[in-house]
């Protein structure tokens, strides 16, 4: 159940954020999430994308270092403790979550998560069970 | 232990046998190779013009461009069906510095190889684990051989695979090491990434480094990492003149013994070209007395040493060179330190993840020079410690070696420019005004 972000080394120079972008457009892949932390020299850029391999391909060819990375994606009800219902169940084990971004909300009042655990395929069974949905890849190239 | 009695020869002795094999040696590309002959006939002398050692001077230099212009064979002495072997430099220009070998030379190599490696405490009794890359390039080759013909027994393990290695190591318990001393100290920090305590669980004994600079606080890092008892040595050559085996560490550390039956060695000003006296510190100039396939004469080796005539402690008699600080064109002074952007280059090469391409950039703030190296990040991450970590190894490595601190610029691959002709990798910036 597990779902692949793309991560792509970038420096911190003008320009840069956009020359991937427009790799990825030029790829004709659509971005539906990503995040980028706040570093002096330089970043990594992780993304939830239509077709990561594509992208992937497509930012290799142009001299990125990018990788795919297996991510959960998570969709919950969008409303006061949601999030904090499902995470506890992850808190009592020894899974590490490592970084979590948000990715869209939905107009049926859904919204969606993407989490980097230590342990995915423990992580995964823990939220199934505590009844999450967790989205597959083709689940998010149809969002 | 001496492996040759040509280590402990009277010094009237060696220069007889170098008198006679420098008069054969420049009969001999006079009569062979064009371009020598050329070069001779420029400077106007004669084959029957060297009478004494000293007329050594008289003969006109060979550089790293002489070989270049004559790419790939044009200034061997032998017909191409003699070679056995060729070897390359990778170089950083656009072609490399090709290198052949006869059988015999293969021979006189491998002897020399012997000889050094003996020098530095090998024994047949070692277990030898080399950890130069196998290939084009001479090193690894060359110690095989040499560390082969003593009768240690020889695990061509080349670099990379640092893990594998480690556990080489360990299984076959490995008593002599060959790399260059700045993977020699990676392969140590992979070894205590393992949980393999070096002092407990390995068996190195003595570490052959070479091709690149061992500086004095490598050797003490070395130690601290190897072992207080582990017998570090460096070694010289280069492909243009053999490979490894001019010259090497005895374990008295006081200099390189330079296997002078092979190799005449002289020092001048790099400037005027003039023979400095005896004990001034310049250029290296070597002049190959036993080679048949590349002997090259009176060749610009641009590393700065002084040599030594005095017997040494071990009994060899052997002229020593001192070891090196670098090379004459390319230091650069940081802070008062003189830095070689070939060390620099060494301790990048030797990290993961990186590529080979890398920029040097000095800046002055205030008093203060600022040095940033550039390098291109290779592997691919999604992880920022990882990052932090190949920083971290660059700048840690980088304070053994040069004794500074740097700032670590990783960038994305493609980004530095590449060099078609000669690399200009440096950017200093301290001159310019408003910086």
């Amino acid at each position: 159940m597990q779902a692949k972000q793309l991560s792509v080394f970038i420096e911190n120079r003008e320009g840069r954020l956009d020359e991937v972008l427009a790799v990825i457009k030029a790829a004709n892949v659509n971005i539906l999430s990503l995040s980028l932390a706040d570093t002096s020299e330089y970043g990594l850029l992780r993304l939830i994308v239509s077709d990561p391999a594509a992208a992937d391909a497509a930012l290799k060819a142009s001299g990125f270092s990018s990788m795919l990375t297996d991510v959960l994606v998570v969709r919950l009800m969008n409303k006061v403790g949601s999030l904090q219902a499902f995470l506890s169940d992850l808190a009592k084990t020894e899974i590490n979550l490592e970084y979590m971004y948000g990715l869209t909300i939905e107009k049926e009042g859904k919204a969606s998560l993407v989490i980097k655990a230590s342990d995915l395929a423990k992580a995964s069974e823990i939220l199934l069970k505590a009844g999450a949905e967790l989205l597959t890849a083709e689940d998010i190239a149809k969002l | 232990m001496i492996w040759s009695k040509n280590e402990t020869l009277e010094r009237s002795e060696i220069e007889k046998i170098q008198l006679e094999r420098l008069q054969e040696t420049v009969h001999r590309v006079y009569e062979k190779v064009p371009a020598y002959r050329k070069k001779m006939d420029d400077a106007g002398v004669k084959p029957e013009d060297i009478k004494t050692l000293a007329d050594l001077a008289k003969l006109p230099f060979t550089t790293k461009e002489d070989l270049r212009d004559n790419y790939p064979f044009g200034l061997f002495a032998v017909p191409k069906k003699d070679l056995v072997r060729v070897h390359a430099s990778s170089g950083t220009t656009g072609k490399p510095t090709v290198v052949g070998y006869t059988r015999k030379d293969l021979e006189t190599w491998t002897e020399c190889v012997t000889r050094i490696a003996v020098m530095g405490g090998a024994t047949p009794e070692d277990m030898a684990q080399i950890c130069f890359g196998y290939g084009m390039f001479t090193g690894a080759l060359g110690l095989h051989y040499g560390l082969e013909n003593l009768g240690a027994t020889i695990v061509p393990s080349s670099t990379g695979n640092s893990e594998k290695q480690i556990m080489f190591m360990k299984d076959f318990e490995t008593t002599l090491l060959v790399a260059t001393p700045s993977y020699a100290l990676r392969l140590a920090e992979v070894a205590n990434e393992m949980g393999v305590d070096i002092k407990k669980d390995l068996k190195v004994r003595i570490a052959l480094v070479g091709s690149e600079l061992l500086t004095e606080a490598m050797r003490e890092e070395m130690h601290k990492v190897w072992g207080e008892n582990c017998l570090v040595t460096s070694n010289y050559g280069m492909s243009e003149l053999m490979g490894p085996g001019v010259s090497g560490e005895c374990e008295y550390l006081n200099g390189m013994h330079i296997n002078e039956d092979f190799f005449i060695p002289e020092i001048i000003d790099s400037k005027t070209g003039e023979v400095l006296p005896a004990g001034s510190k310049g250029e290296l100039v070597v002049t190959c007395i036993y080679k048949e396939a590349l002997p090259l004469i009176r060749y610009r080796t641009k590393d700065v040493t002084r040599l030594m005539y005095e017997k040494c402690k071990c009994g060899r008699t052997t002229c020593r060179m001192e070891n090196l600080d670098g090379r004459t064109d390319d230091m650069l002074k940081i802070r008062g330190v003189n830095v070689f952007p070939g060390q620099i280059e060494e301790v990048l090469l030797h990290t993961d993840g990186i590529g080979p391409h890398y920029e040097i950039v000095v800046t002055r703030e205030g008093h203060s020079d600022k040095l940033e190296i550039r390098v291109e990040l290779l592997k691919a991450t999604d992880d920022y410690k990882e990052l932090k970590s190949i920083e971290s190894a660059i700048k840690a490595k980088l304070r053994v070696v040069l004794g500074l601190d740097a700032k670590i610029s990783l960038v994305s691959p493609n980004t530095i420019q590449r060099f078609e002709g000669k690399a200009k990798r440096i950017r200093d910036l301290r001159n310019k005004e408003g910086v």
